[in-house]
């Protein structure tokens, strides 16, 4: 009986290291600081206690266990991770533009444990991204969604383990212009939903094939080819794959909510969605979700008319918001982005945090683990000197499980974890406003700058 | 009990009554008033005098006629009441494109650069479209006052002051125009297209070449301008007021070694008004850039570091850095559409070392002066121009919210496209009801 314990352990343990490697988790005691749950309002003078990664107790006066760690945060604001709901950080490529449908493709293949932006995004109070394929292609590639464990070199131990599978779609501009550029279909609003029904049509006669062949008693059946993309497009409507889709304006968002409708898929959130405030007695009753830009607009025509007002609209008009960066530096003041809703719309302090913690969990699939500070959940904090929600705040440690991976007091100023061996010089990148939309890169039909602008130069 | 109903009932008829009135503004067009105003009961910022707990601020015909806690109010002058709330100098932008770029990525909507390399005769404000969408979302937030840059090339034109309130560009110019000069950069250029260290180099030495072979023959047209022989040469004609001192050059250099050079450069041609442009890695070479005097207006703050090795902080730091080292800094965007973001920016630089003082200045006094208007904005000071705005609290908090705006003496309307959009979907009409049957929900 013991025998057989310990070799069923024994197989327990070799198959989680083969899975993955066990990632760091911690303990600490957090005392004194004002706690802004999210979910539950603010607690002041409050103690938040880890153990094992996860929080285990929020009171007053709690001590220490042996062994555990106390960090006085006396007159500081502890708040959960902030969720970047689009990212396209820790990326080593992000568009697989040889396709108008790559649904095969994953950013799980392409993720960059060496990417400074990591550690950069961590001192901007961030613990996890939704690592996101371009916009080249109208149903682009699967997404990753990550914990930002800065200084783990296996890529597998950044990933979110448990997140559910999701992927990018992509409309209007990008994807139009992609093949535009190559004489092919879409290069229209009009091609653009064809493509997503013709799509979805093809997957359905692909799983007719399966099915048939699964309930087939014939011993001597042949089955299908099997084909990786056409699967992927059959998870989607089964629900096991998410919607992430790239969109602008409020046609094309009332356009895929109808298409959805047509095939059964009820769940999609948009991503940018300038324009969703116009439809957002829509997205609620669909109950489809929304990321969006605090205040991003008039970088191209179909975000011409958007307003600041978007994500205050929308949270108004019941749909769940969340506001994200796709870019590596916003990425490192979500919680500023996330005030400007009171600025632009009057939500409360709790809405507006929720904007960049607890909704994008909660549009991820992660809210049983992260997006608040509840007893059960994983501890991915930040504390701040201020709270979060002045233009003063400054992150001074970023937590994830329970391990410290910012500290502000002990910043070493180089924080890479690779140099280059070959590289004489430093490379100085300088400001350009133009390259800070990532969504289109690598997707080399023509050259990025090209695709993105349409300047003849 | 009945008695009471009834009075809730008014009180509540009442509350709807500036709804309604406010309803109807939709049709309305909201014109500037222009006048005589006093602003009573205000904390206000000069900047340069400091502040006044509980002030009248008083302008006439565009100007600030008095400032202080005892003003005598005229009787014909229009009183605004702002009690418990703030009154600031309009914000300064360093550096936008700002009324030069309608739509990002649309070629035709843009007008902030020319074709070629040497085009200094080229000048930002003919091209400054006064009814620019992001114009009025721009103000609202109590940017008043911009430097509208051309782009590209080594000499692209000549930028200017502009007020973000006017129906022409001479409406709206704020009284400066200046020499942009980009500085041949040693640094890599875009993200994803980088280039070699010899090919950086090359290209710095040719640009250098090209540089000094211009400013040569600038120099030579300046002292023979006069004479019968001389040609018309407009690219060259448009550096003399440089030359001569009349008009400043402003000079883009970012990188270290860049801002070292330009300075350097400056001094062998012996130019006097000069000012540096972008600075982004002025933090490490802070005390020689206040050794030549040269003033700075630097940003975007909100910027990653220029080098991957740099502390991840670098651009938040860097006006502080420089700051405390002594130099003069303004700052910038360098924003087109999203200039509204000039106080986060501010609020950034203050809490990375600058501190809200000097913070507030850099993007006020110092702009201005910088800029070479301090004589007519930047502080709340008699005879200077009225321009100027009413918070709610600290305008750099992200959450504070400007309910008035003066500029160039006009009381310009608290609206833009953004605002209109905000007011018609925050509950459309109609609403869901009329949709239901399009998107078939019942399925799921």
């Amino acid at each position: 009986m013991k025998a057989k314990n310990i070799i069923v352990s024994l197989l327990l343990v070799l198959c989680t290291s083969a899975y993955a490697q066990e990632v760091p988790k911690g303990d600490v005691l957090f005392k004194g600081g004002t706690v802004l749950t999210v979910s539950n309002g603010n607690l002041e003078n409050t103690d938040v206690l880890v153990r094992d990664g996860k929080i285990a107790r929020i009171g007053k006066n709690l001590s220490a266990p042996r062994g555990v760690e106390t960090v006085d945060i006396t007159g500081k604001f502890l708040m959960p991770g902030v969720i970047d709901a689009h990212s396209h950080i820790a990326g080593s490529a992000i568009n697989e533009g040889t396709s108008q449908v790559t649904a095969e493709v994953s950013m799980e293949d392409v993720l960059d444990p060496y990417d400074v932006s990591i550690y950069r995004a961590l001192a901007g109070g961030v613990t996890s991204i939704h690592l996101m394929h371009g916009s080249a292609n109208v149903i682009g590639g699967q997404n990753e969604t990550l914990k930002l464990r800065w200084g783990l070199t296996d890529p597998d131990q950044l990933r979110f383990q448990g997140a559910p599978r999701t992927i990018k779609f992509a409309l209007g501009e990008n994807p139009t212009r992609g093949a535009r550029a190559r004489g092919i279909q879409p290069q229209s609003r009009m091609g653009v939903e064809m493509m997503l029904r013709n799509s979805f049509d093809q997957a359905i006669e692909y799983k007719k094939k399966w099915d048939a062949y699964n309930a087939d008693k014939n011993p001597r059946k042949i089955a299908p080819e099997y084909d990786l993309r056409l699967q992927t497009l059959v998870d989607i409507m089964n629900g096991d794959v998410w919607v992430n889709c790239h969109s602008y304006r409020a046609d094309e968002i009332y356009m895929l909510m109808k298409v959805f409708s047509d095939y059964n898929i009820p769940r999609i959130n948009f991503q940018h969605a300038n324009e969703a405030y116009k439809v957002a007695p829509e997205l609620a009753a669909f109950g489809a979700t929304a990321s969006v830009f605090a205040d991003w607009w008039a970088y191209k025509l179909e975000v011409y008319y958007s307003t600041a007002y978007n994500a205050a609209i929308l949270t108004e008009n019941g749909v769940l918001t969340s506001i994200n960066s796709d870019d590596a530096e916003l990425i490192r003041h979500l919680w500023h982005e996330a005030a400007k809703t009171q600025k632009y719309g009057n939500l409360s302090d709790d809405e507006a945090l929720a904007l960049v913690t607890l909704n994008p969990a909660k549009q991820l699939g992660i809210d049983n683990r992260v997006g608040s500070i509840e007893v059960g959940k994983d501890a991915d904090v930040v504390v701040f000197n201020a709270h979060p929600l002045s233009v003063y705040a400054i992150p001074l440690m970023t937590y994830v499980d329970g391990i410290k991976y910012f500290d502000k007091e002990n910043d070493k100023k180089d924080m890479r974890i690779y140099v280059d061996p070959e590289s004489s010089i430093e490379e100085v990148t300088l400001f350009n406003r133009e390259d800070m939309h990532r969504c289109m890169e690598g997707a080399d039909v023509l050259s990025f700058e090209d695709l993105f602008s349409n300047k003849k130069r | 009990m009945k008695n009471i109903k009834k009075l809730f009932s008014a009180l509540f008829m009442l509350t709807l009554i500036p709804l309604l009135s406010f309803a109807q503004e939709d049709d309305q067009v909201l014109k500037a008033e222009y006048g005589k105003f006093a602003l009573t009961n205000a904390k206000i910022y000069t900047v340069t005098n400091g502040v006044i707990e509980k002030g009248t601020l008083l302008i006439n015909n565009g100007i600030i006629e008095a400032v202080g806690a005892n003003v005598r109010i005229p009787d014909d002058a229009k009183v605004i009441d702002v009690a418990g709330k703030e009154i600031y100098p309009g914000m300064i932008d360093g550096g936008t494109t700002l009324g030069l770029n309608e739509i990002g990525s649309i070629a035709e909507a843009q007008d902030y650069r020319e074709f070629g390399q040497l085009t200094p005769q080229m000048q930002a404000l003919t091209a400054v479209n006064p009814n620019a969408t992001a114009i009025p979302v721009t103000r609202v937030s109590g940017v008043t006052t911009v430097w509208t840059m051309p782009q590209g090339g080594v000499l692209p034109g000549t930028a200017a002051t502009i007020n973000l309130f006017g129906y022409t560009p001479d409406q709206m110019f704020a009284g400066q125009k200046g020499m942009v000069m980009n500085f041949p950069s040693t640094g890599g250029g875009r993200r994803w297209r980088r280039l070699s260290e010899d090919e950086l180099k090359k290209r710095q030495e040719r640009a250098m070449k090209e540089i000094n072979d211009t400013w040569d023959k600038a120099e030579l047209y300046a002292k023979i301008e006069n004479s019968n022989d001389v040609r018309n040469y407009p690219e060259i004609e448009a550096l003399v007021p440089v030359v001569k001192g009349e008009m400043p050059l402003f000079i883009e250099a970012n990188a270290a070694q860049d801002i070292q050079s330009a300075i350097e450069w400056v001094k062998g041609r012996g130019y006097k008004n000069v000012v540096l442009t972008g600075v982004a890695e002025g933090w490490r070479v802070a005390d020689e850039i206040a050794k030549s005097g040269i003033p700075v207006i630097t940003g975007p703050v909100q910027a990653l570091p220029t080098r991957d090795s740099d502390s991840y902080d670098a651009a938040y730091a860097n006006p502080g850095i420089m700051s405390n080292a002594g130099v003069k800094v303004a700052l910038r965007t360098m924003g087109n559409e999203n200039t509204r973001n000039l106080p986060f920016h501010a609020g950034f630089a203050a809490a990375y070392g600058m501190g809200k003082e000097e913070a507030l200045k850099a993007i006020t006094i110092n702009a201005a002066e910088i800029l070479g208007i301090g004589d007519q904005l930047g502080s709340i000071e008699v005879g200077k121009k009225a321009n100027f705005f009413v918070a709610t609290g600290d305008p750099f908090e992200t959450a504070t919210k400007i309910t008035d705006l003066f500029i160039d003496g006009y009381k310009v309307p608290m609206t833009s496209r953004q605002i209109r959009l905000y007011d018609e979907f925050m509950n459309r009409t109609p609403g869901v009801d009329k949709t239901k049957p399009v998107i078939d929900i019942k399925k799921k």
